[in-house]
């Protein structure tokens, strides 16, 4: 699919956002690079990309630098220097510091983004892009270029934000490494998970919910080792009185993942679609206070606030769902697709 | 009887098999694993090498034995039982035992009898055959501790603040005490009679375990200290 | 009389028209306050013996009494106050150390009180706690670090020995011995009802009691009374009192009047024998000891049981509270210094120890940036005052408070502080037979499940305000909190902002 689609399928959404950050991820769309770390940067000047492509080399080879392409529209203004590097971490580093290279890529972009002034990563996942600037997300996506993108697997949004100004970094998806979290709502667990997230090396800076949500992701799945269902009853954990009832095996389960990952319990209204490598997965909190519709279409799953963004891209859509609070939907591309 | 070879084992993993059997038990190898029969009943622990500290801690009926020098708090908060020592022992030895009884061949370390206390029909009772070092009984509450002294050292059979905060049992040294400062709210008088015949048959158990002969050990001098009373500090506060 | 003579404090005011002379305020006064006078036919009273502790006010049928602050005073002076003045005449009299009970009373900044809590307007919508879920559950224990998966890719759902409370509010420990029977028998039979846990604290656990075992914290302190195997198993989990709120560095001395029949057998000591729990434990004198005392008691019980730390807050309690952390403690307890007590020297109550509020605040973080606040659970106490309190406590850090003095209150002692005394006329802080029967314990229970009841619904309407509906996502969550009237520096240490930011 190129972005075509999903950027005529935000037109009908413009009312829920408020033009000050809109943004995609698409996974796939590097498959020349597709075992390289694709960083993409925002940077306020040259000297900027200067330093952070010193910092960079100190620990990872850069095989590729470029702008990454855009186009003028009088509805994207004050545009930052974007550019994308595809990096992999060199092994004697890797082996000296005792770290894969994931860790290595997540503790750059770290660095990068707390303590290098004029240079901020919003994506870092291999094979997969995020793309966001301040504006509505239809004129975001025409600003990227998003048709020339094809990708397996896209996610969209669009801003109406509420604790932080807008700026460019702030837009969603929200990435790290190929990780990326588009989420509508206001989380009221924002502090308790900040501060406990924040002992295992993230850095939360911009007092958004997407943010911690994203690195609470990457905890749990690739640090801890959870799965994605097994995440999902972490941060929308069931009701104590729901646990009660399921049967023994699952309640033993559901219970020592509560408890073990108390802080990590997220609420307050939320929707999320998490985009990672060779899939999704949304959901809702567990009083289900925010929308989200599921629909299919022969070999594609559709995930919406509302039908009618659905109905754009894919008018003879099938089974037309909500789903549960607290009840994930997960989406894989078939085994060996990409 | 089980045998148990605890050179390779930590302290969990060789209390974990002492729990899970039940009869009496032969540890050789023993290297500093901790809190060898905690709260342990109706056993024999028979351990070669040098246990590590809390020995019998909560200890509730068995009996240890070492053969050996044992560490640091041994027999801490004992409620009944025995361990016997063959050799000397470490700091703290007997804190709190409300019970049962605790042998040393040697010598006794630091605070040995600390907060020993008595309830109903136990009297704990600390037979050291050696010297004792420094605050011997401080608070005790209750039970017997003796203190034999022999051993070829010159130092004096208890060294500093013996019986500080003293408020019950009884302490005898076999010593006319006369080099000893014992504080102002307890008592020292040499050993009547009575007293004697009071810990003869700890005196003679001891010498038993190890040795020697406990009618001439009771022919020597000793010195009985009890404290003035059992409420030591009552005159330290005015209510506010 | 001389230079000693104090005024009496309070000034019992008896309205004679009122009076009937039907002599109930003589029978409930323990101290003798009021006696009939056969001669003139009428009440008379030594107020001298007054404590004002207000149980012939509230038993007086035809409201006659009332007890008023003495307006006889020394000569006014802002540096040397009546307090001090008196204080001193009575050293100067006795020679002795001052000793008082119940919490500091002197004039310290109260932080729960300079900080505010948040609700969700518009943005983030606020939750109706009586129409949906709201959760107070919370689990006090180590959890750990990694998960662990079998085989087959299982995940291996065995925790650490956990505690498990219906809301974050436990009663924290008071011994047998320094409250009466009834008053244990009271906390006891709440706790169970309400699904949290009362604390034996360091007088051992009256045999009566071992069928509230799974709500019963059992102590361990330095006198190491009652402890002995059966008293280990018997609880829900062991705490290990290192320190008190209300006395920092020493330690507690129950007067041998005091060491009665039941008292004594709970102890395990004999009657009338002075039971003194040093300050330290004499097998603890670094952080490494420590952590022997707590292997100890995790193997004396097989590893069942969480073993709690009790510390004082003082001057550098992050770092105490790290070294407990990494000792194996599961669960560290703070006590503030504003903490009751059955008695304590005064110049120790009322200067030694610090707020719970910048204790919690600074343990918390500390905790957190040593990556290890999951490895250790947080209580804390020292005048936790009402449902805010909990709030605030939560919010700041704590996983669940300790109440003491509130528990109390709520079987009716008006802190008169004179649990020194041993004569609480509202059979509390007693031994004595006639008063402790005072304390009905159907009616004192009851009393401790409205009072908790009541906080319960209110912390979930301030939870439902602030959007949250479990417990477990306030814990921590100083965004929900700012302060009022602070400085920076306390703001800091707070970790919270200032109102309006």
């Amino acid at each position: 699919m190129t972005g075509e689609k999903i950027i005529e399928s935000m037109k009908p959404m413009h009312d829920r956002s408020n033009g000050l950050g809109g943004g995609f991820a698409a996974y796939g769309i590097y498959p020349e690079y597709k075992d390289f770390f694709a960083l993409h940067m925002f940077l306020d000047d040259r000297a900027a990309r200067k330093s952070c492509e010193a910092l960079l080399r100190e620990t990872m080879e850069i095989v590729h630098a470029e702008r990454i392409p855009t186009r003028t529209t009088p509805a994207i203004t004050d545009e930052p220097l974007i550019w994308r590097f595809f990096v992999s971490p060199l092994r004697s580093v890797l082996a000296s510091m005792q770290l894969n290279e994931e860790e290595c890529v997540a503790r750059a972009v770290m660095t990068i983004n707390t303590q290098m002034k004029g240079a901020y990563v919003f994506s870092g996942g291999k094979n997969m892009g995020v793309f966001k600037a301040v504006g509505f997300p239809e004129d975001v996506g025409y600003f990227y270029r998003l048709e020339e993108y094809e990708a397996y697997s896209w996610t969209a949004h669009g801003r109406y934000p509420t604790n932080t100004p807008g700026w460019w970094g702030g837009a969603h998806p929200f990435a790290l490494l190929d990780y990326s979290i588009v989420h509508n709502g206001e989380i009221s667990s924002y502090d308790a998970n900040r501060r406990f997230i924040e002992m295992f090396g993230y850095k939360c800076t911009l007092q958004t919910d997407t943010e911690v949500i994203t690195y609470i992701a990457d905890y749990l799945l690739r640090k801890q080792g959870l799965s994605l269902e097994e995440m999902a009853s972490v941060i929308a954990a069931p009701f104590w009185s729901t646990i009660a009832r399921k049967d023994e095996c699952e309640q033993k389960k559901l219970l020592y993942l509560r408890k073990v990952f108390s802080s990590l319990l997220v609420t307050g209204p939320f929707s999320i679609i998490l985009g990672f490598d060779g899939g999704l997965m949304a959901l809702n909190d567990r009083l289900k206070l925010r929308s989200m519709v599921v629909g299919e279409k022969d070999d594609k799953v559709f995930i919406a606030s509302e039908e009618a963004a659905i109905r754009v891209m894919e008018p003879g859509v099938e089974n037309i769902y909500a789903p549960a609070g607290g009840e994930p939907v997960i989406v894989r591309v078939k085994e060996g697709k990409f | 009887m089980l045998c148990i070879d605890a050179s390779h084992m930590d302290y969990q993993q060789l209390n974990a098999e002492i729990k899970s059997s039940s009869g009496d038990i032969s540890i050789t190898g023993c290297f500093g694993q901790r809190f060898i029969g905690a709260g342990l009943e109706h056993r024999h622990i028979d351990i070669s090498g040098t246990p590590g500290n809390a020995l019998g801690a909560y200890l509730n009926g068995a009996c240890i034995e070492v053969q050996g020098n044992a560490q640091d708090a041994v027999g801490d908060t004992m409620n009944a039982g025995r361990i016997i020592v063959h050799g000397s022992i470490g700091d703290a030895a007997g804190y709190a035992m409300r019970g049962g009884e605790l042998f040393v061949e040697g010598d006794a370390g630091y605070r040995a009898g600390i907060h020993m206390k008595a309830y109903g029909d136990k009297i704990p009772v600390m037979v050291i055959g050696g010297k004792a070092g420094s605050f011997l009984g401080e608070y005790q509450a209750g039970g017997v501790i003796i203190v034999l002294g022999l051993s070829e050292s010159s130092r004096p059979i208890v060294s500093n603040f013996p019986c500080t905060g003293m408020h019950g049992g009884k302490l005898f040294l076999r010593s006319d005490c006369k080099n000893i400062l014992l504080p102002k709210q307890v008592t020292g008088h040499s050993a009547t009679v009575d007293d004697l015949t009071e810990i003869s048959g700890y005196v003679q158990a001891y010498c038993e375990l190890f040795g020697g002969s406990y009618e001439e050990l009771l022919h020597s001098p000793f010195t009985v200290i009890t404290p003035d009373n059992q409420n030591p500090y009552k005159q330290m506060y005015v209510l506010n | 009389m001389g230079i000693d003579y104090i005024y009496p404090q309070f000034e019992v005011i008896r309205n004679d028209g009122r009076c009937t002379n039907c002599r109930i305020c003589e029978k409930q006064c323990a101290n003798g306050v009021h006696v009939y006078d056969s001669v003139k036919k009428r009440m008379v009273c030594d107020e001298s013996k007054c404590v004002n502790c207000q149980r012939c006010v509230c038993f007086c049928p035809a409201h006659a009494l009332k007890i008023a602050k003495n307006d006889c005073t020394f000569r006014e002076n802002a540096n040397w106050d009546e307090d001090t003045i008196k204080e001193l005449y009575k050293q100067a009299g006795s020679g002795g150390v001052l000793l008082s009970s119940m919490g500091n009373p002197k004039r310290f900044p109260v932080y729960w009180d300079r900080i505010l809590i948040n609700a969700s307007q518009v943005t983030n919508p606020s939750i109706d706690p009586l129409r949906e879920p709201m959760e107070t559950r919370v689990f006090l224990g180590k959890k750990p670090s990694a998960i662990q998966r079998d085989e087959q890719g299982k995940l291996k759902c065995e925790l650490p020995p956990q505690i498990e409370l219906s809301m974050p509010v436990m009663f924290s420990a008071m011994s047998y011995g320094s409250v009466s029977y009834n008053a244990h028998a009271c906390l006891a039979k709440a706790a169970q009802e309400l699904g949290i846990c009362y604390n034996t604290g360091e007088g051992g656990l009256h045999e009566d009691f071992y069928v509230y075992g799974e709500n019963t914290i059992v102590q361990v302190a330095s006198g190491r009374f009652g402890v002995y195997k059966d008293y280990l198993e018997a609880g829900a989990a062991i705490e290990i009192k290192m320190g008190q709120g209300a006395k920092p560095g020493i330690g507690g001395h129950l007067p041998g009047a005091k060491i009665t029949g039941d008292v004594s057998r709970t102890r395990m000591v004999p009657e009338g024998t002075d039971a003194i729990s040093p300050a330290p434990h004499h097998d603890i004198y670094s952080i490494e000891d420590l952590g022997q005392l707590v292997y100890s008691l995790k193997e004396a019980t097989n590893h069942r049981k969480p073993i709690i730390v009790k510390v004082a807050a003082v001057h550098n309690i992050a770092a105490i509270a790290s070294g407990i952390a990494r000792s194996g403690a599961d669960i560290i307890a703070i006590d503030g210094f504003r903490g009751g007590t059955g008695a304590a020297p005064t110049r120790i109550r009322d200067n030694v120890g610090i707020p719970i509020e910048l204790a919690l605040a600074a343990v918390d973080q500390r905790l957190r940036d040593e990556g290890i606040r999951n490895n250790v659970s947080l209580i804390v106490g020292g005048s936790i005052r009402s449902s805010a309190d909990v709030i605030k406590a939560v919010a700041l850090g704590a996983d669940a408070c300790y109440i003491g003095t509130a528990a109390l209150l709520a079987l009716g002692c008006h802190l008169c502080r004179s649990c020194q005394t041993g004569k609480c006329n509202w059979g509390i802080a007693t031994q004595d037979p006639e008063l402790v029967k005072r304390l009905d314990v159907h009616v004192g229970s009851q009393r401790l499940i409205n009072l908790m009841t009541a906080w319960r619904h209110e912390i979930k309407e301030m939870m439902g305000g602030m959007g949250v509906n479990s417990i477990e996502a306030l814990k921590g969550n100083r965004l929900m909190l700012r302060g009022i009237g602070m400085t920076d520096r306390e703001l800091a240490i707070l970790g919270i902002s200032h109102a309006g930011e």
